[in-house]
């Protein structure tokens, strides 16, 4: 295994996106579901720029820097919300989220 | 100007760095108590980041760690400590449907195996190594050239979400 | 290996850059030597010159007038019985000062020292080392959490609180000295530490006196938010002990203190790095482009061998003004030998000084040479270190409202108009 190609970046890529999707699918806490959205968007970070050295332009790279920025106002405004449901329901599973209305 | 960098020990430092990455996923997802997953993630951060070195990408390795590592995990941190209950770590981890949520994910990580193998000439050779001497102007002059749009539109959405989390966590509005 | 060894002597590029990674290992020991070597050197300055200010003498006993104090306190701290509270989570507690002694240390790998004097020159070098010292707030934060008890947790949250925004003032005052490294013919700038010092040179300017006063305001900001950075006074609330009992690091007892203490200090000296770079001219010496006659280069380089030589003359006459007391026998004999061992020290610059005051290529005009850049530097970045303690001893602290109000509603807002009237001046200039 001497020489690392692309597909070696896209193979590590889709092992941690798969990790992620198993942590939101599975976690109940909701914080650790955020954590696992952060990898998959990762994920797909490692992917463009794996394809942006492949392809010898910087448009990948370019794109991954916009989703960096997307997933920090996500993280942000998704903790804020994991905030104000917590000052009135004291839970953070997932599974006890689960009303419209009480 | 520089002398050309020969990687040196590549295949070394790939399989370490994708390891700590995958490893610290595996961690993420798997431990009890939510400031360990936090910590796992930062090593994932880091890891990626190292990667993104490698792959000649030194401006996004550096927004990764600042933006990333130093910015979001922080704010993950806060937030645990600010939501932290005792019994959530004796609780139970994983919700009752588990075991279909695996079969799910296993069946993803199964397309991907399967487009990666059959269609490995969809993956031609790196042609050069990218520039990385001027990466950061090159990537300054795309930011405000083509994807200047796309820019602003970003700025704007950070305004948003900053106006966001501060009116959802603020205690009355 | 002697061939790797000798190979990149006559190189003009850091070890990184070149691919030597056996020099790449020499420079890095020799930097976390010298850092760890300052650190020990801040902290019997501190206490001698916090002392001095409040007109008492500070530590006298332990060694001649104290010079052996951090040895003696190391020695303590080493020996202390290691206190991890019961409730405590012990792989946090145990990995927090790791991390923040990893995120203090690692910026070194960029901090330029001479033109081809680091570590590797990244061409990210600025990005690189203010992403790594934010770093060294998820230490802080994982410190107070892991210590299990309210003191520690509040100084962590308010100590973190504080770092990261001024993070934001101190990121665009840094952005705007970037932006002046573009003011060249072909309109680019650079990342890179050694790139911006460079620029500096070529314009022939200190990036703090450029565009009077954008330069001096940039410079300021950033001075007064790296103070705010560190956790230094008078933005210390967090850590100070008449407020809240150490703050974070109160359940950290023994060693692990000190590795907090030794991440603080070195994280001051970090930053100061990063001011010398970008504003005040990194190795060069005053006037890098007017004074640069052979004449004027042999005085310049004459410099450490001068300073050195006061220092050795300070110590000579503390010996001397020592009470001749059968009692201070043993540390008038101390001083004389540490008065004798810096004046050797002058007398070995003073001869490579001599011996390679031409501008050739021999090894002794290129040891000169390194020993000249890296005595200015380090010359401006401990001007800063004592600034550091004269803040400390002169102002009050910040309460935390106050603080928080400043770094947010007056720092940002100078910051951001400097960067945008820099960039407006240097679109007009050209």
């Amino acid at each position: 295994m001497a020489e690392i190609t692309t597909l070696h970046y896209l193979v590590v890529a889709a092992a941690l996106f798969v990790l992620g999707v198993i942590g939101v699918l599975t976690r109940r806490n909701v914080v650790i579901v955020l954590m696992s959205i952060e990898l998959i968007l990762n994920a797909v970070n490692l992917n463009l720029v794996a394809f942006s050295r492949m392809w010898g332009n910087l448009h990948g790279q370019v794109f991954s820097i916009f989703i960096v920025v997307d997933a920090a106002a996500e993280a942000a405004v998704g903790l804020g919300i994991l905030i104000a449901f917590f000052r009135n329901k004291e839970t953070i599973n997932v599974d006890e989220i689960d009303l419209l209305k009480w | 100007m520089t002398p050309g960098m020969a990687p040196v020990a590549t295949p070394f430092f790939f399989y370490l760095l994708s390891g700590l990455a995958v490893i610290g996923g595996v961690l993420v997802i798997t431990r009890r108590n939510a400031v360990h997953s936090a910590l796992a993630l930062i090593v994932t951060l880091l890891a990626v980041s190292g990667l993104y070195l490698m792959l000649y990408a030194p401006f996004v390795a550096g927004v990764q760690i600042i933006v990333y590592a130093g910015g979001i995990m922080v704010l993950f941190l806060f937030v645990i400590m600010l939501v932290n209950l005792e019994r959530t770590v004796k609780e139970r981890q994983f919700n009752r449907i588990w075991p279909i949520g695996v079969v799910a994910a296993v069946a993803l990580l199964g397309l991907f195996v399967s487009v990666y193998v059959k269609g490995k000439n969809l993956f031609p050779e790196p042609r050069l190594p990218l520039a990385e001497a001027n990466n950061t102007q090159e990537i300054g002059v795309m930011l405000y050239g083509n994807y200047m749009f796309a820019f602003e539109i970003a700025s704007l959405l950070l305004l948003v979400a900053i106006l966001g989390a501060v009116i959802m966590a603020k205690k009355r509005i | 290996m002697l061939t790797s060894f000798m190979s990149y002597l006559g190189s003009q590029f850091s070890p990184g850059v070149a691919g030597n990674q056996l020099w790449a290992l020499i420079y890095i020991l020799i930097i976390f030597t010298g850092v760890s070597v300052a650190v020990i050197a801040m902290n019997w300055i501190e206490r001698k010159a916090l002392a001095h200010f409040q007109v008492r003498l500070g530590p006298m006993r332990v060694g001649p007038h104290g010079l052996l104090q951090p040895i003696a306190d190391a020695l303590k701290l080493l020996l202390k019985e290691d206190i991890i509270p019961a409730e405590a989570d012990q792989f946090v507690f145990w990995v927090a000062p790791l991390i923040g002694l990893l995120a203090a240390f690692t910026v070194y790998t960029v901090v330029p020292f001479g033109p081809s004097q680091a570590v590797s020159d990244m061409n990210i070098g600025i990005l690189f080392m203010l992403g790594v010292s934010s770093l060294g707030v998820l230490g802080i934060v994982m410190a107070g959490w892991a210590s299990n008890s309210h003191y520690p947790l509040i100084g962590a949250l308010r100590s973190s609180a504080q770092m990261v925004s001024y993070e934001v003032a101190m990121g665009l005052a840094v952005v705007s000295a970037i932006l002046m490294t573009s003011l060249n013919e072909t309109g680019t700038g650079t990342l890179s530490m050694i790139g911006i010092v460079q620029a500096q040179q070529q314009q022939g300017i200190w990036f703090i006196f450029k565009f009077f006063p954008l330069g001096l305001i940039a410079f300021v900001i950033f001075a007064i938010a790296m103070v705010a950075e560190t956790n230094r006074a008078p933005f210390d609330l967090a850590e100070a002990e008449s407020e809240l009992t150490a703050g974070f690091h109160t359940e950290y007892s023994g060693l692990r203190w000190s590795l907090f203490m030794l991440a603080e200090y070195a994280a001051m000296i970090a930053v100061s790095s990063i001011a010398v770079t970008l504003w005040l001219g990194g190795w060069l010496h005053p006037f890098p482009n007017r004074l640069n006659a052979p004449a004027w280069e042999f005085t310049f380089s004459l410099f450490p061998a001068l300073t050195f030589g006061g220092l050795a003359a300070i110590a000579f006459v503390g010996v001397k003004r020592m009470p001749a007391d059968s009692f201070f026998k043993i540390q008038r004999a101390g001083l004389a030998v540490f008065a004798a061992l810096l004046g050797l020290l002058a007398l070995l610059l003073l001869v490579i000084a001599i011996a390679g005051r031409n501008a050739d290529t021999s090894i002794a005009a290129r040891f000169r040479e390194g020993i000249d850049y890296v005595f200015w530097f380090v010359l401006k970045v401990a001007v800063f270190m004592y600034m550091f303690i004269w803040y400390r001893a002169t102002w009050p602290r910040y309460r935390f409202d106050q603080l928080m109000k400043v770094g947010w509603k007056v720092m940002l807002p100078i910051s951001l108009g400097v960067l945008i009237v820099t960039a407006i001046v240097g679109v007009l200039v050209k």
